[in-house]
């Protein structure tokens, strides 16, 4: 497994860091530091978009939280007998939704490799570049596809909870409680949806043999995002299942 | 250019200001026990902000006909600023600002900090598409039971608030569309809505509070002169939001005793 | 290339830097993705800025009509008939909704800044290109639903734009409240998505490709405010989706989250346990970031203004950043001022009006030091220096009303008044347009190489400053009355009817104020074409837009990366050769 730390002198007049100067490895993560300065600043980017779009995300379910707050603590005044009423009943989650929360744990762990192994491939891609030296990646799994197929898991998991709570009487309507259950599952699904499709995405660019480093900034942004949505998830799951 | 800004920013502040200080629109002659202190506040902050107003457009007016490019003029003065200016009126604006507003909280906390006095007058106000009707406890001092299910705006009176007739407190229960109360008592507005946001404002008192469906907000205020004093909806509420409005009658104790009454006879 | 050690990476690293470049930064082919499907950030802002040019037009028909009705409810007009209470509601709604969300918050923002921020700070292009052209086309799909929901059964909704549940909660609480409704939440969703996406690229953009020496606090003004508008933006934008989504679920498939048990015309609806009063905690949580949305792009295009314009440095630039970030901060506390009549609790309402006389503070002290930087200047009046100095002369009007509303003891009387009507439209409406003609005004030169007419500017200025004072100043005198908002007419309530006169002021000034506005339209698209040949810097301004060609070359600069050396206020330096001293200009090293 090949792992590339170079110590870069450029004068790129790109960078704010002036002329002449030593460039920083990029960020975190393992296994991604390329050598090229461009590529760097690229991921460096794409990750900085990727915590701004993080944050825009987080303040919807923010804004869905203070409303399941507020809900849950509210009481309203029956008409007919002119006293308040607290009405937050909540809902006995299916169990499926424990399995479904390891699925999708599981996929973060596939996708951290998935992410990793992009790296490798951009910087083999790299090497293979000097004439003269002979790369090959011998990777035994492609953990990329496996990743979008225990997220498309964990989606039809979550649809067959849906089933399950509409079999026990909760639908959307049918009670506060039922209905932030749906909402909250309902968006996070939409959101890891996406995932998905950037998983789908990168996927087909890397069959159609996309450059490696464009790559693998695609899928070390979408890797993140997927941890989010990971943690997102389980911070669901606690707000339902331990807040009353 | 410069004296033609001048000149017509000078003119829309000294028009603007007149109508203020000349007070031809203006708030109505207050009618209650909070109007003096809250028209007195109003007074104060008027003053001070348009003292403001004035002096900001007027230095504005007169820099742009004093600082104007012409070939006389003096090379403009090279000048990033000056800190100690900053920090004086940053402070005497926040001085001016929080101390209007603390000036202001201990009428707030007066209105709204307490609840009604035991002795004061109830009144259910009820909004609803498009009309205000009042109840009155009576005797009992007891409001009867209101069910959704008996709402029937169409019919007026207590079939439009849903008076469930069967409940024994709901005999006595006077409900009008015209609104009275006594003279220098104490009265205490219950607020509920049916459908949709409502707000009962009644200019005269310096009353306004939103009536919301599911809730019942409990507020007070207490008339002091008589007369007639119009309520105007102020939550647009749907298309008769502009037709919404009702009459609060101002009377003397006496007269507010008859008129009850005569109500409740008329139950009989 | 400086030769270092690794010579083999820095021979990749320059070739696939060159390659990235050269396939970026290629001009593009063709009409569709030269015009349509662009990833040019100026192509971009263009696209944002017709968007908004539209829709400010169908907004002020929509309150032209309005206006007319208001003082003649029952003639008919041409074309559309006599107006219904309902349809004047709806005709409210929509023009609240359209100026607000598609006009004040696309131009300044989406327009101009998606034009002039990587410029300002030296980039070929925003962070994400394709990012920028997907939040347009959203944006404008956004754009269409809105105006569909005029055609659809029952016609545009009549909640106005705050749409306060149960009232845009229930389909059968007004005519318009069905699928009209149902469309404008859906709009709104969108356009969220499309502010969220552009914030990321502005946030993204300001943070990382700022050129050499342009460290934060060497740029312009107008990226201040571009950059922290989008962080509210993107902090804002997901609350009011949030809210939107938890209403259309409300409207359709019978959850509770804002209604509780009510009953309509008779009807018990089927729902209960909601609360009002959380959408419009949720509401004004993105609804008041939202108005300094609409405003701060153009406070700082008018602290770029006024010190063009007056060859002097802006007074105070730190104070000014420090004002920009206090407002950002501080807007995002004083939310509960709008509901100091709810229901709230008497105590968050005065907590909430304690941070709402605050922020009034760095405002003042940014008016301060436009003042400071008028104060000794040699004032040059161009036409954007005359909207800019009107910029001030409307904020400091519209602000002082400010301090009555955030009063809870004076709000009680002039809460849902034209007291309230007056203070936003003259410090968030006009205010922000100026700041929008005074853009127009000052980088015509740059995006179309001409100049605009300045006699035809001169008129436009007049006819606009003096109209909008004659339309919403008297609106002050009518709230101190007590004239309630959103009456579709003023025949019911006797004091009402005493206040007709000043409402008919009102629209005779309106008519006018309108009319002069073609006044502006004709002159932008007249100098597009016959307007005088612009130079590449004809307002002798020094910030990076001005060191480039007039219209820029695709990638900006023309191939070449601008270094930095100088504030953007070098203005009047003592022992400069010229009165003005570039950002880039390297001979000349300013002290500060």
């Amino acid at each position: 497994m090949a792992s590339y730390t170079p110590t870069v002198s450029i004068d790129d007049p790109r960078t704010s860091t002036g002329g002449n100067g030593v460039l920083p490895p990029a960020w975190g993560g393992g296994g991604d530091n390329f050598g090229s300065p461009f590529f760097d600043m690229r991921l460096r980017r794409a990750r900085l978009g990727l915590v701004v779009g993080l944050t825009g995300i987080a303040m919807i379910f923010i804004s869905f939280t203070s409303a399941y707050v507020v809900r849950q603590g509210l009481p309203t005044l029956d008409p007919r007998t002119n006293v308040l009423l607290h009405d937050w009943f909540p809902v006995p989650l299916p169990r499926l939704l424990l399995i479904n929360t390891g699925v999708l744990l599981i996929s973060s762990v596939t996708m951290e490799l998935a992410r990793r192994q992009a790296g490798r491939k951009a910087a083999l891609a790299q090497l293979a570049a000097v004439p003269g030296v002979l790369a090959d990646a011998d990777e035994k799994v492609s953990w990329l596809p496996l990743t979008a197929v225990l997220g498309l898991s964990f989606l039809v998991g979550q649809w067959m909870a849906w089933r399950e709570l509409g079999a026990n009487g909760f639908y959307v309507s049918s009670s506060p409680s039922s209905s932030f259950v749906y909402l909250l599952t309902g968006m996070h699904g939409v959101h890891l949806f996406g995932g998905v499709v950037a998983l789908l995405t990168a996927g087909v660019a890397s069959m159609l043999r996309r450059p490696a480093d464009s790559q693998s900034i695609a899928v070390d942004v979408t890797g993140w995002y997927w941890h989010f949505m990971a943690f997102l998830w389980v911070y669901i799951l606690c707000l339902l299942e331990f807040v009353h | 250019m410069g004296l033609v800004l001048l000149v017509v920013i000078w003119l829309i502040t000294f028009i603007s200001a007149y109508f203020f200080i000349a007070k031809t629109w203006w708030l109505p002659t207050g009618a209650s026990a909070a109007a003096a202190g809250i028209d007195h506040h109003f007074t104060t902050t008027y003053i001070l902000m348009g003292i403001v107003f004035v002096a900001a457009q007027v230095f504005l007016g007169l820099f742009a006909w004093k600082y104007r490019d012409r070939a006389a003029a003096s090379p403009a003065r090279y000048s990033h600023g000056n800190n100690t200016l900053e920090i004086v009126w940053t402070v005497l604006t926040l001085i001016l600002f929080v101390g209007l507003n603390l000036m202001s909280s201990s009428i707030w906390a007066s209105e709204r900090f307490r609840s009604a006095e035991p002795g004061a007058l109830q009144v259910e106000v009820t909004g609803m598409q498009f009309a205000w009707y009042f109840r009155y406890a009576g005797p009992d001092g007891k409001f009867g039971a209101t069910k959704p299910e008996l709402i029937d705006p169409s019919a007026g009176g207590e079939s439009a608030i849903g008076l469930d007739t069967t409940d024994p407190a709901s005999k006595d229960d006077v409900v009008t569309g015209t609104m009275y109360a006594p003279v220098n008592r104490e009265v205490e507005v219950i607020l509920r809505a049916h459908d949709v946001i409502h707000s009962f404002f009644v200019p005269a008192m310096r009353f306004k509070q939103d009536a919301v469906p599911g809730l019942a907000i409990h507020m007070h205020f207490t008339p002091i002169t008589t007369g007639d004093y119009e309520v105007a909806c102020a939550e647009l509420c749907g298309l008769g939001h502009y037709k919404m409005h009702g009459m609060l009658k101002v009377v003397s104790q006496e007269e507010f005793d008859k008129w009850l009454a005569a109500r409740e006879a008329e139950k009989q | 290339m400086a030769g270092g050690t690794g010579g083999g990476e820095t021979i990749m690293a320059t070739r696939e830097f060159a390659a990235h470049e050269a396939h970026a930064h290629a001009a593009p082919q063709g009409f569709i993705r030269k015009w349509v499907f662009s990833l040019d950030h100026k192509v971009i802002g263009l696209q944002y800025y017709f968007l908004a040019l539209t829709a400010v037009f169908v907004g002020m028909f929509l309150s032209l009509l309005m206006r007319i009705h208001l003082i003649w409810p029952n003639a008919p007009l041409p074309l559309l008939g006599e107006i219904k209470p309902e349809t004047y509601l709806s005709l409210l709604t929509m023009h609240g909704t359209i100026m607000v969300f598609f006009v004040l918050t696309t131009a300044p923002q989406g327009g101009f800044g998606n034009y002039f921020l990587p410029i300002q700070i030296g980039a070929a292009d925003m962070a994400f290109p394709v990012l920028n052209m997907l939040s347009f086309w959203v944006t404008f799909i956004g754009y269409i639903v809105m105006l569909s929901a005029f055609f659809v059964v029952g016609g545009a909704p009549l909640h106005g734009w705050t749409g306060y549940p149960p009232l845009s909660a229930l389909q059968s609480a007004g005519p318009g409240e069905g699928a009209g409704a149902d469309l404008w939440v859906i709009s709104i969703a969108l356009f969220c998505v499309g502010a969220l996406m552009s914030a990321l690229n502005f946030i993204t953009t300001t943070l990382d490709m700022r050129v050499k020496g342009m460290s934060m606090m060497r740029m312009p003004l107008t990226c201040w405010a571009w950059f922290i508008t989008a962080i509210l933006g993107l902090l804002a934008f997901g609350v009011l989706f949030s809210a939107g989504i938890l209403l259309l679920l409300d409207r359709n498939v019978g959850t509770s989250f804002f209604v509780p048990l009510v009953v309509v015309n008779g009807q018990l609806a089927a729902h209960k346990g909601g609360s009002p009063l959380l959408w419009q905690h949720l509401f004004w949580f993105f609804g008041h970031p939202e108005v300094y949305i609409a405003i701060l792009p153009a406070m700082g295009l008018c602290s770029q203004l006024v010190s063009v314009f007056s060859r002097k440095p802006i007074f105070g630039y730190k104070a000014m950043v420090y004002a920009i970030l206090s407002i950002g901060l501080l807007g995002f506390m004083v939310w509960g001022h709008h509901m100091f009549m709810s229901g709230m609790s008497p105590y968050t309402a005065f907590a909430f009006s304690v941070m709402t006389m605050a922020i009034g503070v760095p405002s003042a002290i940014k008016t301060f030091n436009w003042l400071g930087t008028l104060w000794g200047g040699r004032i040059r009046f161009y036409s954007p220096m005359l909207f800019a100095i009107g910029f001030v002369s409307l904020f400091v009007s519209g602000g002082i009303s400010g301090p009555f509303l955030a009063q809870p003891v004076l709000d009680i009387p002039l809460h849902d008044t034209y007291f309230v009507t007056g203070h936003f439209h003259l410090i968030m409406g006009v205010a922000s347009i100026f700041g929008i003609f005074a853009a127009t005004y000052y980088w015509f030169p740059k995006m179309f190489g001409r100049m605009m007419s300045e006699s035809l500017a001169r008129w436009h200025f007049w006819f606009t400053f003096i109209g909008t004072y004659a339309i919403f100043m008297p609106m002050h005198y009518l709230g101190m009355a007590g004239a309630t908002r959103r009456y579709s007419q003023f025949t019911e309530v006797a004091y009402l009817r005493d206040l007709i006169p000043l409402q008919k002021f009102i629209t005779y000034a309106a008519i006018v104020t309108i009319a002069g506005q073609f006044i502006f339209l004709f002159n932008l698209f007249w100098s597009m074409k016959y307007g005088k040949k612009a130079s590449d810097n004809p307002w002798e301004a020094t910030t990076l837009e001005w060191t480039t060609a007039t219209p820029p070359p695709h990638d900006n600069f023309g191939g070449r990366t601008p270094v930095v050396y100088n504030g953007p206020y070098e203005y009047s330096v003592p022992g400069a050769p010229r009165d003005y001293v570039m950002q880039t200009d390297p001979s000349t090293v300013a002290a500060h």
